[in-house]
């Protein structure tokens, strides 16, 4: 017969709660090969039976700055510094596209796969993270096109600079993945039960986008809003895609208290996504 | 012997119908008393999960106070009506979903097939969806490299691999889906009735797949189907589920016939239409011997008696008989050959189904009669009354001699004098 001991040394226990800050990342280690198969399926399956292929993750954001430089450049006349429309809009679209789709897909990843998630288990996590990882590889593509656009700009000899704030280039991704990521766990796991924020989410992640500093300068809602600017300043988004232009372009409003302060706001928004998700992870298959 | 898996005291609760506006007050409410350390008000007020009655709460324990263990090499069959939780035990089992009270505890890898070609994607080849379910199921790409041959091989469909698999007919979708899964290396398999598709010869081939992992690999398999052939066939220790809780726990064989005679409560009041239904009233049906929702092997006779009370004298009377097969008249028979006078009393009428003749499936019974006089015969003329679906019942799947898994349709003949002679060569 076993010992006692040997007896209570089980792998799996099926409890009703899970431990709240577990994120089981060892779990999800072991499950490393599903995440690379979904992103790869996301990926593949995104231009299958179409003609263009992978085109048309340039033709999104292109026909998009295209739009912007006739809307906001031409017609608003809405000045972008000494930075040209197209690039500056660029640089604020792909770094905005990128947290969008990460929040907007991640937010209805349970709704979306349920009919999976309740045939089998595999960490949850899995889902939210092959969104980010997935989206990651179409903005590489889209950042592609921007160091192109930048090469053409300041060949044509416009005011192009970038310096050495581009090392801060990886913190920006992870941040924004970290922001989209965070937000999606939280949004996903109330829209398990009440679809209600769902539609929230359908037209406000757009309007949004007004918010951030996609399509003005900084510097620019400074001075016409002196009063209500502090809501883009301190919109993490905003930082993050100053901070881009800063590096890469050579101007933008950049600050490292500012950088500080969209760490902690992240890391802060990071954490209690995944309490969140982690409270719902276990049952949602019952009430979505 | 090593116990691998160990449920204790495992309850589900869930909710019934839907989710509105009063969820988010429910949900406000139970969050506040658990603030304050009180017992969830939502767990007080379920009831036991019978789905044939109108409850009061719409909180039902689909699993309760389930308690058992499982040893190394065990193929457990879990066997019960429908709704009597097996599946949510499954789900529970392979952390699909969480208990609401209780604990499971597991030794080893559980690889969960609750459904063939989940996560399969339409846009993929064969191939890729080979290793993406593979993944979803647990394996590491590696290890679904070293078995595709295997696989492919085991699936039949070489040839379609790298074609997407929504070209594929369903029954290639099902045989490459369970491939995948029958070549998991996990030490626990635990199945839901996948079995139910895919064609006979390929069900053969599961089973004895299923059978190889549970005795000659040694792993544990927890296997769910209404087919008492197969969890004859692969099981060697039964648990009969009955509304959420387990009411039997041991030897395949006494599980089965625990399961047969356990017959749910007769339906109250069988309504009745026609102009005689005030005459001749039903008081009971019986299917050998039990009300409602009786389980047939396919061995048995099947003997349907009907007791009804006959309030005043009719000349020509008999009593009809009705089967139902998913809403098809399979037959209608008669107790008489011909009409004959009846007088007020009580009686019974029978009238006796061969063993062998129907196939597994459900069957609803209906009633009627008639008083005709032969003679002088139209509809105008025609007494009458019918009660429909008073009763049901089931036959289970039971393959063996006299039950061919090829032999399709409604009805199976025991003997066809079927023959094949040669009555010609050929001439080369």
């Amino acid at each position: 017969m076993n010992s006692p001991a040997e007896e209570e040394d089980w792998d799996i226990e099926i409890t009703p709660k899970n431990s709240l800050l577990d994120m089981k990342l060892k779990d999800v280690w072991h499950y490393r090969d599903l995440l690379v198969l979904l992103v790869r399926r996301d990926f593949v399956a995104f231009y299958k039976q179409t003609v263009l292929g992978p085109l048309w993750f340039f033709l999104q954001p292109l026909a998009t700055i295209l739009l912007f430089n006739f809307v906001f450049a031409n017609i608003a006349k809405i000045s972008t510094g000494s930075i040209p429309p197209p690039v500056f809009y660029l640089a604020g679209t792909i770094i905005w596209n990128y947290f969008s789709d990460c929040l907007t897909k991640t937010s209805t990843a349970f709704k979306d796969n349920a009919a999976m998630l309740g045939k089998v288990y595999f960490p949850r996590l899995i889902m939210p993270l092959s969104i980010v990882f997935s989206n990651l590889i179409r903005f590489g593509v889209q950042f592609i096109l921007f160091l192109l656009m930048m090469a053409i700009y300041s060949a044509k000899g416009f005011a192009i600079h970038p310096n050495l704030y581009l090392l801060l280039f990886p913190l920006m991704i992870l941040l924004i993945a970290a922001l989209g990521l965070g937000l999606g766990m939280m949004i996903s796991a109330v829209t398990t039960k009440y679809r209600d924020l769902s539609f929230v989410i359908s037209f406000g992640v757009p309007l949004l986008m007004y918010t951030t500093t996609v399509i003005y300068p900084l510097s620019t809602a400074q001075a016409k809003y002196p009063k209500y600017s502090w809501l883009i300043e301190y919109n993490p988004i905003t930082i993050v895609i100053e901070a881009f232009r800063k590096g890469f372009l050579g101007e933008g409003s950049f600050s490292w208290d500012l950088l500080g302060y969209c760490v902690i706001v992240t890391a802060a928004i990071l954490v209690t996504g995944t309490i969140i998700f982690n409270r719902v992870e276990k049952n949602f298959v019952d009430t979505v | 012997m090593v116990k691998v898996i160990k449920v204790e005291h495992l309850s589900k609760a869930y909710q019934l119908g839907d989710f509105g506006t009063g969820t988010i007050s429910r949900d406000l409410e139970r969050f506040w008393a658990r603030m304050r350390g009180k017992e969830d008000p939502f767990l007080k007020i379920g009831e036991v999960n019978d789905r044939t009655k109108k409850g009061e709460s719409d909180i039902v324990w689909s699993l309760r106070d389930i308690n058992f263990e499982v040893e190394k090499g065990d193929a457990i069959g879990i066997i019960g009506r429908n709704g009597a939780g097996k599946s949510t035990l499954l789900k529970v089992l392979s952390r699909v979903t969480s208990p609401t009270i209780g604990s499971v505890k597991i030794k080893g890898r559980v690889a969960s097939l609750l459904e063939v070609g989940t996560g399969f994607h339409p846009e993929l080849s064969g191939r890729e969806n080979i290793f993406l379910n593979g993944a979803i199921l647990g394996m590491r790409s590696a290890e679904i490299k070293r078995k595709f041959d295997e696989i492919v091989d085991f699936a039949g469909v070489e040839r379609y691999i790298d074609t997407p698999v929504k070209r594929y007919s369903s029954g290639m979708y099902v045989r490459l889906a369970f491939a995948v899964a029958a070549h998991l290396e996990a030490e626990i398999l635990v199945v839901d009735e996948v079995l139910a598709v895919g064609d006979a010869e390929f069900q053969k081939k599961c089973l004895g797949k299923m059978g190889d992992v549970s005795k000659g690999e040694g792993r544990t398999v927890l296997f769910v189907s209404h087919n008492m052939g197969s969890i004859r066939q692969l099981c060697d220790k039964g648990i009969l589920l009955n509304n959420g809780e387990a009411t039997f726990m041991g030897d395949t064989e006494a599980a089965i016939k625990n399961y047969m005679s356990s017959a749910a409560t007769s339906k109250s009041g069988m309504a009745a239409v026609g102009t005689l239904k005030d005459i001749i009233k039903i008081k009971s049906v019986a299917v050998n011997n039990n009300p409602l929702d009786v389980i047939i092997m396919p061995k048995d006779e099947i003997v349907i008696s009907i007791k009804y009370e006959c309030f005043s004298h009719l000349p020509a009377f008999r009593m009809s008989f009705t089967l139902f097969k998913e809403g098809i008249r399979i037959l209608t028979v008669q107790d008489l050959e011909t009409c004959e006078p009846i007088e007020p009393g009580l009686y019974e009428s029978k009238i006796k189904i061969p063993n062998y003749f129907l196939r597994p499936g459900a069957y609803t019974v209906s009633a009627g009669g008639h008083n005709t006089n032969h003679s002088n015969f139209s509809i105008g003329n025609t007494e009458w009354f019918f009660a429909s679906d008073i009763s049901s019942f089931e036959i289970l799947e039971d393959w063996g001699e006299n039950f061919d898994f090829n032999n399709l349709g409604i009805v199976n003949l025991l003997n066809t004098h079927g023959e094949r002679k040669l009555i010609g060569e050929l001439i080369s």
